[in-house]
């Protein structure tokens, strides 16, 4: 790093574009910097891009590890029950789409924008089944609406094993995730431009659709990729309800553990690969011609109460919330009850589940250090990533590569990582392979799994931060890691427990990513669930969906109080 | 201060700066002597803050080289150059008082802490805030925080202070106290100083030399009566101050014509007649009373329109018959003495020494 | 955070690193030998003990899951393998192992006195079978006499009308059992009469589950009146009070067997092929016996609680080998044929 003005190449002298091009010398910081990028590129590839490259290799081999070519998509695209899912899939993601979207859009608009009752409650309840497996209102479901289901009279006859069955669930699923986006994109609202509508004599309606929904706009458009995402790649409800519908996740799972075809299996997850990265890739593309809708001088917009309509919403709130309830309550109901149908006496056997799964309770403790060990481990890689994207200088090859990677995760389904993991880590010439079958593994997979959340969480909280604090650092001779340590990371801690918790609650609940990646004693209890629904222990899977979600809210609530004491102390600065 | 005055502290050579195709700095040279207060001032975009960020090693130029007393500084990067900096946002740390804000930088010497806090007090009474050491940002106004920049900028001692637009962000009353504060302590320090500004009048009041720029070059480097009062272009002449602009031709050697009237003015040579050119005169420069028939450069006016601007009224001139195109700032006293009512025809002069001849018209690149 | 841990993990490499260096002989002793198996929960404590108590210098250390993902885990790990020894997984899937060359062939002692159909064909042997379970219609009572509907006594009384809609079985394409069943069928009746019969059968199918174990406990819970599963699970459900009858068809049943195996490059032959022996003796078949009616030496006849009184006579003849051989095709056409009219739905 000594020769600093080099000559520009091919320079004619005496010309004023002659000039000595001028490279900046690196200090301490770049350096540290650089070599951060280069590991965060380096993490990123071994946790991610390998593995993808790993499956698609296998997706053109054969079972001796031939190249074949295309033979495995001729063979799958000639196979009309194979094909099938496709459409299968597509199918209940639209579905599921077109019913949440309306639902999570009135309750959000009631929670943000009318002066309704118990807000607060109804928003809580609403999100509880963020905490919970997406096995959890499968299971519920079969319970209410199965054959021996309590409520199996409404169905008229019909079944709930199959599509509707599936998309029923992904509602309660899939609810919360869209209804988190839309409150937030409802949120943000320019008082002026309603107050403006109503000096022009704008009737409700017209305000609506001419105020409200296009400000909200963006935040459908996200709201429905997301939900569209979320069913099409989730394994978890359509194995449990699914009955004789087959969807792309449950023919990789079939493919895969039933017949061992994993050519197969690759196969089928680089087809599911494509909706989420299109799905993806649009949102992307839409939300980029997003524009500040609302400038620095927005008026908060304070709903005035006009009790028909907020009666109305509490209403339906009251409706939906506790059809949620309902839900929750009957997993919770079932996991207590000794023998469906036929013995309604409670008891807590279900809870024994070392009667039902050869792992037990261990399963539950492996999951609690498995989301320990991935929101620990995973918070530290993603903000320190987030950080070295955010306010490092120079170096933009490596930078772009980084931040591509950072953001494809999102469009990578479970199952499709987790198989990826399988053929990467299982590679003969692969030194990580000891990583295989230990919990190692799948706390790499959780962390590269949630990652695209968790690193735009931490890259807007660090896009608030001025951008001047590192060339303020260097004029003081003070070097990034301690300003880091001093400044960024204490300004941050809000946004850094949102992401610990995230990766918590979601490595707690996750199947679809690490069912092909655990091993006898480093089965997790969402694992257990599935094995133990498979088994027909449904009561016991019951009561331990129950156990995770007791478990998640737990650590939720603890998150919230230590929030709140922290805002006593550390985060005084924020008060006036 | 020990420096010697006649040797530049900062010496910038035909600096370059390309963002991509666009060129943000083009081929600047710049001097810059010890204990002076510079002003960088253009409108947005014109480089003034690239030029900035190149001295302080944050932006990189593409070519050129800084010196620094004597240092060539032109590859180092911030960590190794001696400035202090104030930034319009002031960045503050929000989660540290105001006393470890300023000490910042002292406590990452290695200082004793009693010597660290004897300097944070004296930085804090320095710039005027001697209580606020246990404050956090968030809970002083704007001005006490831009005070609080400048004292952490100049806890380390820096041989050069760079300021970012550390006004614009405080209302028009603040400001204009900040302004005489700043300028009060750059006197008693004497600490070399360039901030950067687009507000002419920050820079009018504040600065020992501005540097004008616009697209990327210098249009202008001077005191600021030089820059006022001999804009060396006519985008200098409209961006400092109100400068009318009127169309002419040339007519001769000194002579040029404002359509039916003759101007006497002092021309560069290379100019030929039957050039269009543009006339430039400030509205104070308008003159309207002693006019005697000897005076040169008179004419009849009509007032068209009268704005009162309360110590003195800015009116509309329509010459040649047409649309007022000429403005002229009148005392209170003149508008009284002459009672110039809207409507009046009267006789006004451009003194030729006042008068400035450009080839291009202010908007042209 | 005790658990299963990174802290594991090093405390493992470390542990390598240390016999490395040192060769501590005491340690060197007991052999740790790692045994891929399907068996159940409760068999695994047992067997241990047992084993160890009579070999003295290895160690079992069990991975066990269902015998899908075991069997895929085996096959994901082909090139590298990382078990010892299969003690416990379906000889289907022992079969198909062999037809890849992935096992050690070995003859264990005390072969001869093995029943025929659970030695391998093969010499030196590539498996031996240590416990059959038959294939079973479980009935549940309660939902049948409310529903009006007769408990079946064959195969062939499952195409009635009267059954529609109240069948559950295992899907082949994603559970051993399943696959187990329909070439049973294939076996029994010939191919073109089998796909015959299914598709009648097919007709009155509601779902078809992942599970082997799954349609048993489905029938037991009245989820549906008949699952077509296999013994050891439907008398467990009857044990645990489930209203069911275990029915053993009239034709006979199909089958599989538990087998035992040891994996071609196993670091640990010496003590891999102890277990291999003992896996045979009287006192392990005694202990598969605890567990299952049909186990590998003649003369002994177990009766855990609740099995249909079932007999040898009742297992049909199946081709164990030829069984994984023709995996693939049969799957394909089962699939061609009712995954896809399924989907349809």
């Amino acid at each position: 790093m000594t020769a600093t003005v080099t000559p520009a190449p091919g320079a004619a002298p005496g010309i004023a574009a002659a000039a000595p091009v001028i490279r900046r010398r690196l200090d301490r910081d770049d350096v540290l910097m650089r070599l951060g990028i280069a590991l965060l590129i380096a993490w990123l590839a071994f946790t991610l891009a390998l593995p993808l490259w790993s499956l698609l290799s296998k997706s053109f081999q054969d079972r001796d590890g031939a190249f074949v070519g295309l033979a495995n998509y001729i063979e799958y695209f000639s196979t009309p029950a194979l094909f099938a899912s496709v459409f299968n899939s597509l199918e209940v993601a639209v579905l599921s789409t077109a019913i949440v979207l309306p639902l999570a859009f009135a309750y959000a608009y009631a929670l943000t924008r009318t002066c309704m009752r118990w807000k607060g409650l109804f928003q809580a309840l609403a999100l509880i089944p963020i905490l919970a497996p997406s096995l959890l209102p499968a299971i519920s479901l079969i319970y209410l609406f199965g054959n021996q289901g309590i409520l199996k009279e409404l169905l008229l006859g019909g079944s709930i094993y199959g599509e509707g069955g599936i998309v029923l669930a992904q509602v309660f699923y899939c609810f919360p995730h869209a209804l988190m986006i839309l409150v937030a994109a409802l949120s943000m609202a320019d008082a002026r431009l309603y107050e403006a509508a109503e000096v022009l004599g704008a009737s409700r309606l017209r305000v609506f659709f001419t105020v409200t929904l296009p400000g909200a706009k963006y935040g459908v458009i996200s709201a429905g990729f997301v939900i569209f995402t979320l069913v099409i790649t989730d394994f978890g409800i359509a194995k449990v309800i699914g009955g004789r519908f087959n969807v792309l996740a449950t023919d990789i799972y079939k493919q895969v553990i039933g017949q061992q075809n994993f050519e197969m299996g690759a196969v089928v997850g680089m087809v599911l690969l494509v909706p989420a990265i299109v799905a993806f890739a649009a949102d992307r593309i839409i939300q980029r011609r997003q524009t500040a809708l609302l400038s620095a001088r927005a008026v908060p917009l304070d709903p005035k109460p006009a009790p028909p309509r907020d009666w109305g919403m509490f209403a339906f709130c009251g409706v939906v919330g506790g059809l949620i309830f309902g839900v929750l309550a009957m997993s919770f109901w079932a996991s207590l009850i000794t023998r469906w149908p036929y013995n309604l006496s409670l008891t807590l056997n279900n809870y024994a589940f070392g009667n039902f799964d050869t792992n037990g309770w261990e399963t539950y403790w492996n999951s609690l250090t498995l989301s320990a060990w991935t929101a620990g481990v995973g918070t530290v890689v993603i903000f320190v990533g987030a950080y070295l994207l955010e306010k490092s200088r120079g170096f933009p090859v490596g930078r772009a590569i980084a931040q591509f990677m950072a953001m494809l995760p999102m469009a990578v389904p479970g199952l499709v990582l987790g198989l990826s993991y399988i053929f990467f880590f299982n590679a003969r010439w692969n030194p990580f392979g000891f990583l295989y079958a230990t919990l190692a593994i799948m706390v790499l997979n959780s962390i590269t799994h949630f990652y695209t959340v968790c690193h735009l969480t931490a890259t807007t909280a660090l896009k608030q931060m001025d951008p001047e604090f590192e060339a303020v650092s260097a004029s003081l001779k003070v070097s990034l890691l301690r300003t880091m340590a001093r400044v960024t990371v204490p300004v941050c801690l809000p946004a850094i427990f949102d992401v610990s918790i995230y990766l918590f609650v979601n490595a707690m609940t996750t199947v679809s990513a690490v069912i092909f990646l655990y091993s006898t004693d480093t089965k997790l209890a969402s694992v257990t669930i599935v094995n133990m629904d498979e088994s027909g222990f449904t009561a016991a899977a019951a009561a331990m969906a129950m156990t995770i979600v007791f478990t998640s809210a737990a650590v939720k609530v603890a998150h919230l109080l230590i929030t709140r004491k922290l805002e006593g102390t550390t985060q005084a600065w924020r008060r006036r | 201060m020990t420096q010697d005055k006649s040797t530049p502290y900062l010496r910038i050579e035909r600096l370059t700066k390309q963002f991509g195709t666009f060129t943000a700095l083009k081929d600047i040279s710049l001097e810059i002597f010890p204990g002076e207060f510079i002003c960088f001032l253009g409108p947005s975009g014109c480089g003034k803050t690239t030029l900035l960020r190149a001295i302080a090693g944050l932006d990189i130029q593409t070519s050129g080289r800084i010196f620094q007393g004597g240092r060539d500084i032109s590859a180092l990067p911030s960590s190794q150059r001696d400035f202090g900096i104030v930034f319009q946002s002031y960045a503050l740390f929000p989660n540290l008082t105001v006393a470890a804000n300023v000490g910042y930088g002292l406590v990452s010497r290695g200082l004793p802490r009693v010597e660290i806090e004897t300097r944070v007090n004296d930085l804090l009474r320095l710039v005027g805030l001697p209580d606020s050491g246990p404050k956090y940002p968030a809970q002083l106004s704007g001005g006490q925080q831009q005070r609080i920049a400048v004292a952490r900028a100049l806890a380390l001692s820096p041989g050069l202070l760079l300021l970012d637009e550390p006004l614009s962000a405080l209302d028009a009353r603040v400001r204009a106290h900040l302004r005489v504060e700043l300028r009060r302590l750059h006197q008693r320090l004497g600490v070399t100083t360039i901030m950067v500004t687009h507000d002419q009048e920050e820079a009018l009041t504040m600065a020992d030399r501005i540097v004008v720029m616009n697209h990327g070059v210098i249009e202008q480097m001077g005191s600021p009566t030089e820059v006022y009062r001999k804009p060396a272009s006519a985008f200098v002449a409209d961006f400092v101050g109100t400068t009318n602009f009127l169309p002419a031709v040339v007519a001769g050697p000194d002579h040029v014509r404002l359509g039916e009237i003759n101007l006497a003015c002092e021309l560069s040579v290379n100019i030929g007649p039957g050039q269009d050119v543009t006339l430039a005169i400030r509205p104070e420069d308008v003159v309207v009373r002693n006019i005697s028939p000897t005076t040169p450069n008179t004419f009849e006016a009509r007032v068209a329109e009268i704005e009162f601007l309360g110590s003195f009224c800015r009116v509309g001139l329509a010459i040649n018959g047409g649309d007022p195109a000429l403005l002229a700032d009148f005392s209170i006293n003149a508008v009284r003495d002459l009672s110039i009512t809207e409507g009046k025809v009267m006789p006004v002069a451009l003194p030729p020494d006042r008068l400035r001849v450009f080839v291009r018209p202010p908007q042209a690149p | 955070m005790s658990h299963p841990s990174f802290g594991r993990l090093l405390a493992g490499a470390a542990a390598i690193a240390a016999t490395a260096l040192v060769a501590d002989p005491a340690l060197a002793q007991r052999t740790k030998i790692t045994v891929y198996t399907a068996l159940e929960n409760d068999q695994l404590g047992p067997y241990k003990q047992a084993f160890e108590n009579d070999v003295k210098d290895v160690e079992i250390a069990w991975v066990r899951d269902s015998t899908g993902v075991i069997t895929a885990r085996f096959l994901a790990e082909k090139d590298n393998p990382r078990a010892d020894i299969i003690w416990g997984l379906g000889a289907s899937s022992v079969a198909l192992f062999d037809s890849m060359k992935l096992l050690e062939p070995y003859t264990p002692k005390g072969t001869d006195t093995l029943k025929a159909a659970f030695k391998s064909p093969t010499a030196p042997m590539a498996w031996t079978g240590m416990d059959a379970w038959l294939a079973v219609i479980c009935y549940n009572t309660v939902e049948g006499k409310k529903k009006n509907i007769p408990a079946p006594a064959t195969w062939a009384d499952l195409t009635k009308s009267v059954y529609k809609n109240e069948i559950v079985m295992p899907n082949p394409a994603s559970s051993g059992t399943g696959y187990q069943q329909v070439y049973a069928w294939i076996q029994m009746m010939g191919e073109g009469p089998a796909w015959n019969y299914m598709d009648k059968v097919h007709d009155n199918v509601a779902v078809y589950t992942h599970s082997g174990s799954a349609p048993c406990v489905q029938a037991g819970k009245g989820e549906r009146v008949i699952g077509i599963g296999f013994d050891m699970r439907g008398a467990r459900e009857k044990t645990q009070g489930a209203p069911l009858d275990v029915i053993l068809p009239k034709e006979g049943a199909g089958w599989d067997m538990e087998a035992t195996a040891i994996v071609k490059g196993t670091k640990n032959m010496e003590a891999a092929k102890k277990l291999a022996d003992w896996a045979i003796t009287k006192q392990a078949y005694e202990l598969y016996g605890k567990f299952y009616a049909i186990v590998g030496l003649p003369g002994m006849n177990p009766a855990p609680p609740n099995y249909p009184p079932s007999a040898d006579a009742a297992m049909i003849k199946i081709d164990v080998a030829k069984m994984g051989q023709d995996r693939d095709r049969v799957l394909k056409e089962w699939t061609k044929r009712y995954d896809i009219k399924s989907a349809a739905k």
